[in-house]
Order: structure tokens, then C-alpha cells, then sequence
């Protein structure tokens, strides 16, 4: 029950066999044993969970069900919730409860979701290993001596566990996409414009968006048929996105004539050569489900960490700025003047990985070196968008692998930054394109888990969507669950 | 040797709309402090900006009317720094592209007019208020005004002296009114100027300039540029240099001090916001908002000389807001017969009485047709002009309109020739030296024939037929 | 790469001790020394990308929507008083 999928607990609920209270109960019982260890949650209010799971089946009873009738989602915690504090894994904004929701809460809200506590995450989802949060590291249930990677590390780790059946995540530069490779679940980072960002705390905000992590490809289609939309209280959401039919996207159970780019830049050496194995596979699967493989070329995939971590440290420069102890957040104790209260507040909220990417920003944005670094990166950024414009000329979509290497151990490279940040070099290039992007479980090296990364044109989640359930319907790894939480692995 | 001035301005012009640039707080005046605010002005987590449309109509409008190009697409920035009416610590405005550039104004000189160029005009976000005044040690934040639209007009260093300046800046202060995109009462900060000041010897190039912040008042703008430019001249006769800086003026006082050690540590890194794709604009737009543009002062002015036939100084007065036109406009739609009657009236009687009163036009007790029914009482002859003047002294004390107080007060004109020769005949009678002198041929007599019967019937009796029939009766 | 980083702090309003910046100045430096392989690409006549895809900002209606919500919107702040936040003295 623990690792059913949310479709499973739908039927269920549909057909009167459970109740959201006691799928509630379920999950919060797991919580219970599990997240002492895991640490995937941050904060779990039992009682409002509850209610909100009675509230859902009198609705059920008395209106009848909604999209995700009393379906337990978890939430990372940089999405804002009236209900409960909302801290971004940051003592910056230790004990801050937001005055609003953010615009996907509320549609969760209205489809009659149960939003089972706040996941664990890098501080303003700035990392890849869930180690930079304020409330300690996140682990891994395949092994929790590893990192769940990050910065959704939380939500992966939850889902994985069999402590919350489905969660939100965002992603910046992988932060769905790569936790949900290495702890073996799927998640899919909508096109940019696709999911309103209003109410979710910013990080970088040409690059955020959120989306689905859960067990199963059709499970994410349910929730993002929800989360989808246009938001008029966010300028970024696109008024005329195309649409798409969610699950009907996911009936697909072959691959005949379709065209999968394999990206020669992201099968390269000196990446873990069981993992490259793993994706070989999932390709060679693939092509007996008929699709042909098109090799291309993606040639400025190799700037992209540089031009990454231009671009999203500028903007979140910026973004962080509203941190400075006046209208909300942390305030060190007696400041001096005003100098002193900005500069003290500001280093004692703040992780290290936060003032590293502060820092990076602002010195890229400030006088004299403008051009050669901002300016450049979003040049190179027209650069690697147009790659992958010109490779769906040739192909309906590509496969590559989500992540170069499986979870790495906890503090392994907490104080290398920059091999740190090469753990997201496939995952970033398609957040500086705005493309829709979706890891899915392709197999097990030493045990831990292997992402198979798909990324389609704007707009076409359909395509990924349809590529990802044939897959998954020809293989079995969404069935796999750690042996130690209690799955069958 | 002399010394040229040369002075470029900034304005802040707030964009007079009901709800702030990014959010849909209101802009309204004097509320109680924060209660104008939202999680969006107030920057807290999350919360994004959208563009209040009548920010960018009214923008290019204002562009429209000083023949500047209108950018079909332009782009907002962030300019960051830390302040603590900076909610977000960085403040969105357009640097990059705005939404206007290359436009000029016009304004008088003492020989005529002189072109001013209108560098750029671009949208932005006001910041909040910060108060210290009676506090120790503290600041107090309010943040009602964070949001609210702003222009920032920027001009060419095209103004050579204080003057020109002040001249400049009177212009563009009727424009934006007339134009009905800003309020831009100064007292409440919503027209506020920054001037750019630098001497150079006729022929050299620029010198240093330094700003002047804080300019708050027409006065003080001459003030402050004046005694900046005899700053810079004494600084620089006495061997020293100008130094680019930020100067606060302080009217009280009647000089400026250096902002200094503020300027250094600034470094805005600017760059495009995230939050804001550009900001496009169709020329089918365009058009419109300029189909849609109210008359201009000049344009105005030259109509009522034309249309009206009003003299050069009364199309002037009457032109000098856009509420003076207006109600002129009404005063001779109820009164068509007599427009350049209706000028008089308006400029002469009606504005002198306000003035007395200090209110406006707007807050006038007599409305235009009001003014109108008194005016038609003097072209048929009811009453005479001068007992119109007393007539509308009651009007003004609000005791009714024109027939309403001629009938309480009994000024209907005497018309009947019978009355009138009635008082003819009693007036002659008293003055029969008089009328032997006018019989002989002292012509100048008449007047004083006038003068006593017009006394006599207590100014009532309708001159003209005063006239007609004295002549008749004095022939004897 | 060397960089001034007690000014990149100042800039960022965070305080650095002279331990932090010990640390904290290579690490930064070697990240832009790692972004400066930007510097091979030719990017000449390239248009730079501020926003994923090519649209307009839309706009909004321009009606009030808001009402005074100051006593919830003021709970998260640190201090307050009469409605007013309250920070060190500004100095002008």
C-alpha cells in the first residue's frame, strides 16, 4: 500500500475501499517510523492533515470526488502555504508563515488534494545532494548513507520511501529531475511558462518551474493536468500555452516511428559507465518498442554549468535581496545601524552555498564585468536553445541520462562546489531552453538507482509523456521499492 | 572671461492611475500608513509583478505629445540596492530600452522659443517612505507609496540657465495635467525634479556636473541651480574642481550638502527582470493612443484666437489648464452668441473673484451655465453690465442664479418709456440751468444728464433708451 | 581569478569575516575562473535570451483589488509600531 501509485489510491478511493482519512493515517504513520531516518520532511501538522483529509471525503460524499480527491501529496517547502510555515530550508526565514498560497497550492486545494507536510530541500533549492537545508541533510532510502539528490531532495526521498505517495517539486537546473533519478521515481519539469510561479519563493526565476514527482508517468500526468495553467498573476505564465490532454498522452504503449535523438554530447567518458550502460539499454529497449535512434549533436551542451551558473546566480542575486530583516525573516539581535542589521541578518540567515551564489551573482552583474559574464551567458544561452531547436528539426524527442553518476554519499563533495555542480550537467541545458523535461527509473547500478531523461520541444509534454508509459509499461523498475522501508526491490 | 551653465533634468512624474504599477493596491493620497500594501509591493516571497496597462498608455502618450519615438517593444530592468523603503532590494524601471526616447519640448524664452531635448522617458516603480523625524535612533517605514508608477522624463543638458530650467520644467508640469497623466501636485511628491548642473567657459566641453536631489518646489529649483552654479564658479576660481556628486538641497537653509560616500558604494547591476517578458506595443496602438490625445495648450490657445476670436492674452489665461479650457468650453456652449463676452467674463470677473476667494477654477460656486444665464441677462438687455457685476457677487455668495437674484433684488432693467420720461422730465425739472446750457450748445452736458437719471432710476434704467430719450426730450 | 570579494559582499549586504573570506574568496574564484570557458564561444552578432520564449508581458486591468490586509501582512515582521515598520535609523 505504502508504494502504490496515486492512480492505485485513486481507484481505491473511487471505489469506496479506502478513505482519504485513512490514507492519511497510512502516510502519516510512515512519517512516523521513517522520517527520523530519512529526514525527508520538515514539518508535518498531523492534526491539519487529518482535518483536511475529513473535509475531503464529506466532499466526496456530499459533491462527489475532484481531480485528486483526498490524494496525499507532500510539498517541497519552497512552495508558500497559509497553513503552516514555509521556510525555503532557510534560517532566514525560520518560522515564516506566508499570508497567501501559492497559485499551484491552491489548485492542488481545489482538486481536493490532502497536502501532507513540507520536504526537505537545499536551502532556496540551491544544490544538487539536499545537504545545504537548514534542518540537516536529507537521505536516500536505497541507501541512507547517500544523498537523495536535490534540491527536491526531500520530496524524491518521501516518495521513494513510501512516505507520501506523490510530492511537488521545482526545478531550477535539475532539482526534480535529478533526485528523482537517483532515488528511482519519475518527475517531469514542465515548459517554462506552463506552471504559474506566483507564490513559490524564487530562486531564478527565467529557469523556475514546477512540477509533478511521483511513482509512475501516468501519475504525474494527474497531477500536472492540475498544477498546469494560466496564472494571470504571473507575467511569465504564457496565456496561450498549447495544450495537452494529460493522460490520454499516457495510453501510448509503443514507440512505433518515433525519432529519439541521442545527444552524443551526453554520452561521453568519464561519466559512470553503469549508468551510460543503463540508458544504452533503456534505448535498445526502445527501438524493439520501434522507434529509431538519431544521433545528433548538442555541441553547446559544454557551457551550459557555465553559463548556468551565470544566469541563475544573477537573477538570484537579485531575488534574495527581499531578505533583509525588515518586513519578514531573520533580523540579527541588536544591530548597530542599518548597515550592521542587513550584513549580520543577511550572514546569519544564509547558508554557505546560498552566499556563494549571492556572491557569484553580484559580482557577474556589477560594473565592468557585466558583459563578459552575464551578457555573455545569455548569449550562450540563445546559442544552446537554438541546439536544441535545430535538433527537433531532425528528431520528435531526446533521450539522454538525467543525472552522470548514481547518489553520491552524503558530504562526499559538500565543499567542492564545482564537481558539485557538474552532478547537474544534463539536466541544465534545457532549463536555460525553457523545454519540457522527465526522468524516469532505467535501472539499478550497486543497488541505487538510474534516471533515463527525456526532453521534448516547448509545449510537447504529450510526446514525453507517451515516450516515457510505453517504457515504463515494457519494463518493471516503478515497481521496485527499497527493501529496507518495506518495498520489494 | 563668463562662465555657461549647462543643466539637464530628471523628472519623477507619478502616472496618476487608480492602482499601483505591478500591483492592485491603491494609489490614493494620505491613507493610514501600510494599509496601501500587498505581498507583491511589500516584496515578500514568491510574489511576482504585472504591469498596470494604463502605466504603459499613459507613458506613451506622454511621449506622443513631445514627438518622441514610442518603442513598439521595450524592457524593465532591476536596478538593485539596499534601502529600507526598497522592499525587494532592487527597484524595476527601464534602462536598457524605455518605452520613449528622442522627443523634444518647446518652451518660451525671452526671444522666443527654445527646443529642448527629451533624452528618454522611462516607466518605474516608486519606493516607499522612510521618516526619522522625532524618532531616536530609529526609522520609521512606510510603505504605501512602494509601487506606485512613476515616469522618469529625462532631458538633454539643453538649458543654459536657472531660468530655462524653471521655464522647462512649468511646461512639461502643464503638459503632463493637460495631458491627464499625472496629477503632479508637487507638494505631494508626485512631480519631483533632479537637475544635473556643470559650468564650462562658452566653446569647452561639459564640465563636472553634480546632481541636485530633492527639488521640490519651482522656487526652490531656481534657488538650488543658482546657488550651485556659484558654487562650482567660486570652487573653480579658487583653483579647486568639481567633484561628480549627489548634492541635497536645503531650501531652509538656502544651500546644498554633498551626498558624498553614498554614491561610491553604489553599483546597481542592472540587468533584464526575469519576471517581466518585454513589453510590446502594436502601432495599431500607437495610433490609437495618439488619436485619443486631448488638445494641447498651444494648440488650444491658437483655436480660441481663431475659432473665438479672443485676444492673444485671454487665450492665453484661458488656456492655461486643462479645466480653464474645459469650462470655457461650456460657458460658450450656453452662450454661444457672444464667445469673446464669454472670455471677459471668464478671465476678467469670474477668475478675479476666485482669486480673491484663492480657490480654482474647479472649485467654483457659479458654474458655466450659470455664468451663462447671467450673460444672457446683459445681451437682452435685462440688466446692464454693471449691475451684472453685482449680480454675480451674489452668485458667488450662493444666492442663486442670475434671474433668481435680479428678481429678489429688483434689478430688472427699467425698459418702458413712459418711466423713463417720467424721471427725464423730473430730472430737467430740477436742472433747469442745465438744460438751458445743453439748449445753447453745451454738448458736453449730456453726460451729466445721463449720470442723473441712470442715479435716479438707481442704475436700473436701461442706458440705451436713457440715451434715445434724453436726446428727444432735451430738444425741447 | 582574484576578486575584490569583501566588495562583492558589501555589494551583497552580507558580512564576511576575514576567515569566510579566506574561504570563501578561492571558492568564488575558482567557480568564475570555471565560468570563464564562456570566453571560447564566438558569439558574435548572437542575441542574448533574458526569457525562454518570445512573448509579451501581458497587462492588468487598471482596478484596485487589494484591501487593507496591514495586521496580517505585518505578523511576519520583526518590529513594528503603529503600523509602521521599524529599522536602525536611516542615515541620509
Amino acid at each position: 500500500m505504502p508504494f502504490s501509485t496515486l492512480s492505485d489510491l485513486k481507484a481505491r478511493l473511487d471505489a469506496g475501499e479506502t478513505t482519504a482519512v485513512e490514507l492519511a493515517k497510512l502516510y502519516l504513520a510512515r512519517i512516523d517510523a521513517y522520517n527520523g531516518e530519512l529526514n525527508a520532511f520538515v514539518d508535518v501538522d498531523h492534526q491539519h492533515i487529518l482535518d483536511q483529509a475529513k473535509a475531503s471525503d464529506a466532499h466526496r460524499a456530499k459533491h462527489g470526488a475532484r481531480e485528486l480527491e483526498g490524494l496525499p501529496i507532500a510539498i517541497k517547502d519552497i512552495f508558500c502555504t497559509q497553513d503552516g510555515p514555509t521556510t525555503c530550508c532557510s534560517n532566514i526565514l525560520k518560522g515564516f508563515h506566508a499570508p497567501y498560497d501559492a497559485h499551484v497550492i491552491t489548485r492542488l486545494k481545489n482538486a481536493g488534494a490532502v497536502l501532507l507536510g513540507k520536504t526537505n530541500m537545499d536551502e532556496f533549492a540551491m544544490g544538487s545532494s539536499t545537504e545545504t537545508s537548514a534542518f540537516g541533510p536529507c537521505r536516500n532510502p536505497w541507501d541512507t548513507a547517500r544523498i537523495p539528490g536535490g534540491s527536491s531532495g526531500g520530496s524524491a526521498s518521501a516518495v521513494a520511501g513510501g512516505l507520501a505517495p506523490a510530492a511537488l517539486g521545482t526545478d531550477t537546473g535539475g532539482s526534480i529531475r535529478q533526485p528523482a533519478a537517483v532515488c528511482g521515481i519519475t518527475g517531469l519539469k514542465p515548459t517554462y511558462g506552463r506552471v504559474s510561479r506566483r507564490g513559490i519563493i524564487a530562486f531564478a526565476s527565467s529557469l523556475d518551474q514546477a512540477g509533478p514527482m511521483t511513482r509512475t508517468v501516468k501519475d504525474t500526468a494527474m497531477i500536472s493536468a492540475v498544477l498546469c495553467g494560466h496564472d494571470s498573476g504571473d507575467s511569465t505564465s504564457v496565456v496561450d500555452a498549447p495544450a495537452v490532454d494529460w493522460l490520454k498522452a499516457c495510453e501510448g504503449r509503443d514507440m512505433k516511428g518515433l525519432k529519439i535523438g541521442k545527444p552524443k554530447e551526453y554520452f561521453v567518458d568519464g561519466m559512470d559507465a553503469a549508468v551510460r550502460k543503463s540508458v544504452e539499454d533503456a534505448l535498445a529497449k526502445c527501438v524493439e518498442l520501434g522507434a529509431e535512434i538519431v544521433d545528433i549533436s548538442l555541441p553547446h551542451t559544454k557551457y551550459a554549468v557555465a553559463a548556468y551558473y551565470v544566469i541563475a546566480p544573477s537573477e538570484a542575486s537579485a531575488n534574495l535581496s527581499r531578505y533583509d530583516g525588515v518586513r519578514f525573516g531573520h533580523r540579527c539581535e541588536n544591530p548597530d545601524d542599518l548597515l550592521d542589521m542587513y550584513t549580520r541578518s543577511r550572514d546569519e540567515g544564509f547558508g554557505d552555498e546560498v552566499k556563494r551564489r549571492i556572491l557569484t551573482g553580484t559580482f557577474a552583474l556589477s560594473s565592468g564585468y557585466y558583459d563578459a559574464y552575464y551578457l555573455k551567458a545569455q548569449q550562450v544561452r540563445t546559442l544552446i536553445r537554438q541546439d536544441f531547436l535545430d535538433a527537433f528539426d531532425k528528431v520528435d524527442i531526446i533521450a539522454t541520462p538525467t543525472s552522470p553518476i548514481p547518489a553520491f554519499k552524503i558530504g562526499e563533495k559538500a565543499d567542492d562546489p564545482i564537481t558539485m555542480y557538474l552532478s547537474d550537467i544534463f539536466t541544465i541545458a534545457l532549463n536555460l531552453a525553457g523545454l519540457p523535461g522527465m526522468s524516469q527509473p532505467c535501472g539499478f547500478v550497486g543497488g541505487l538507482p538510474v534516471g533515463l531523461q527525456w526532453i521534448a520541444p516547448a509545449w510537447r509534454e504529450d510526446v514525453l509523456l507517451a515516450a516515457g508509459s510505453a517504457y515504463e509499461a515494457a519494463t518493471d523498475w516503478t515497481t521496485k521499492a527499497p527493501a529496507s522501508f518495506g518495498g520489494a526491490a | 572671461m563668463s562662465w555657461e551653465t549647462v543643466i539637464g533634468l530628471e523628472v519623477h512624474v507619478q502616472v496618476n492611475t487608480n492602482t499601483k504599477a505591478f500591483c492592485g493596491c491603491s494609489t490614493s493620497f494620505g491613507a493610514e500608513p501600510n494599509t496601501q500594501t500587498c505581498p507583491v509591493c511589500l516584496g515578500m516571497p514568491g510574489q511576482l509583478p504585472v504591469l498596470n496597462m494604463e502605466v504603459a498608455r499613459k507613458t506613451a502618450l506622454t511621449g506622443l505629445a513631445i514627438n518622441a519615438t514610442i518603442n513598439l517593444e521595450s524592457k524593465f530592468d532591476r536596478k538593485n540596492y539596499f534601502y529600507p523603503d526598497l522592499p525587494k532590494g532592487y527597484q524595476i524601471s527601464q534602462f536598457s530600452i524605455p518605452i520613449v526616447e528622442h522627443g523634444y519640448l518647446d518652451i518660451p524664452v525671452a526671444d522666443g522659443e527654445k527646443r529642448i531635448g527629451v533624452t528618454r522617458i522611462h516607466i518605474e516603480e516608486d519606493a516607499g517612505k522612510s521618516m526619522h523625524e522625532g524618532l531616536e535612533g530609529v526609522s520609521h517605514i512606510d510603505l504605501n507609496r512602494s509601487g506606485v508608477p512613476l515616469m522618469e522624463i529625462v532631458s538633454e543638458p539643453d538649458m543654459r540657465s536657472a531660468d530655462e530650467a524653471v521655464a522647462y520644467l512649468k511646461q512639461l508640469h502643464q503638459l503632463v495635467r493637460f495631458l491627464d497623466v499625472s496629477g503632479a501636485d508637487m507638494e505631494k511628491g508626485q512631480f519631483r525634479c533632479d537637475a544635473n548642473v556643470s559650468v564650462r567657459r562658452p566653446g569647452e566641453p561639459f564640465g563636472t556636473r553634480a546632481e541636485l536631489k530633492n527639488l521640490n518646489s519651482f522656487r526652490f529649483i531656481k534657488q538650488a541651480i543658482e546657488y550651485e552654479v556659484a558654487r562650482q564658479i567660486e570652487l573653480i576660481e579658487d583653483g579647486g574642481s568639481v567633484v561628480q556628486e549627489t548634492r541635497l538641497y536645503d531650501s531652509t537653509k538656502g544651500e546644498s550638502r554633498s551626498m558624498r560616500g553614498k554614491e561610491e558604494a553604489h553599483d546597481y547591476r542592472y540587468f533584464p527582470d526575469p519576471d517581466l517578458p518585454p513589453l510590446r506595443i502594436s502601432q495599431q496602438e500607437v495610433d490609437g493612443i495618439k488619436a485619443g490625445m486631448p488638445e494641447l495648450p498651444g494648440q488650444l490657445r491658437a483655436r480660441f484666437e481663431s475659432e473665438f476670436g479672443l485676444s492673444s492674452y485671454d487665450a492665453d489665461v484661458l488656456s492655461q489648464t486643462r479645466e480653464l479650457a474645459g469650462w470655457y468650453e461650456a460657458l460658450v456652449a450656453a452662450h454661444p452668441a457672444d464667445p469673446k463676452r464669454c472670455a471677459n467674463w471668464m478671465a476678467n470677473e469670474l477668475l478675479g473673484r476666485l482669486k480673491e476667494q484663492g480657490s480654482d477654477i474647479v472649485d467654483s460656486p457659479v458654474s458655466p451655465q450659470q455664468l451663462a444665464g447671467l450673460l444672457d441677462r446683459i445681451a437682452d438687455n435685462t440688466i446692464s453690465g454693471k449691475i451684472a457685476k453685482d449680480v454675480l457677487d451674489a452668485m458667488m455668495q450662493g444666492e442663486g442664479d442670475a434671474d433668481t437674484v435680479i428678481e429678489a433684488r429688483g434689478l430688472k432693467q427699467v425698459t418702458d418709456t413712459g418711466s423713463i420720461d417720467a424721471i427725464i422730465l423730473q430730472v430737467m425739472a430740477a436742472n433747469p440751468e442745465h438744460v438751458e446750457g445743453f439748449r445753447s450748445g453745451k454738448d458736453k452736458l449730456f453726460g451729466f444728464f445721463v449720470g442723473q437719471v441712470m442715479k435716479a432710476s438707481k442704475g436700473q434704467a436701461s442706458p440705451g433708451l436713457v440715451n434715445e430719450r434724453l436726446k428727444e426730450l432735451l430738444k425741447g | 581569478m582574484d576578486i575584490d570579494v569583501h566588495k562583492v559582499a558589501m555589494l551583497s549586504r552580507i558580512r564576511l569575516t576575514d576567515k569566510e573570506a579566506a574561504h570563501l574568496g578561492p571558492q568564488l574564484g575558482n567557480i568564475l575562473g570555471y565560468i570563464e570557458q564562456l570566453s571560447e564561444v564566438d558569439t558574435t552578432g548572437v542575441k542574448p535570451t533574458a526569457h525562454p520564449h518570445d512573448v509579451a508581458m501581458p497587462q492588468r486591468v487598471d482596478a484596485v483589488s487589494n484591501a487593507n490586509r496591514r495586521d496580517t501582512l505585518q505578523k511576519p515582521a520583526p518590529n513594528t509600531e503603529s503600523g509602521l515598520y521599524v529599522v536602525p535609523k536611516v542615515i541620509e
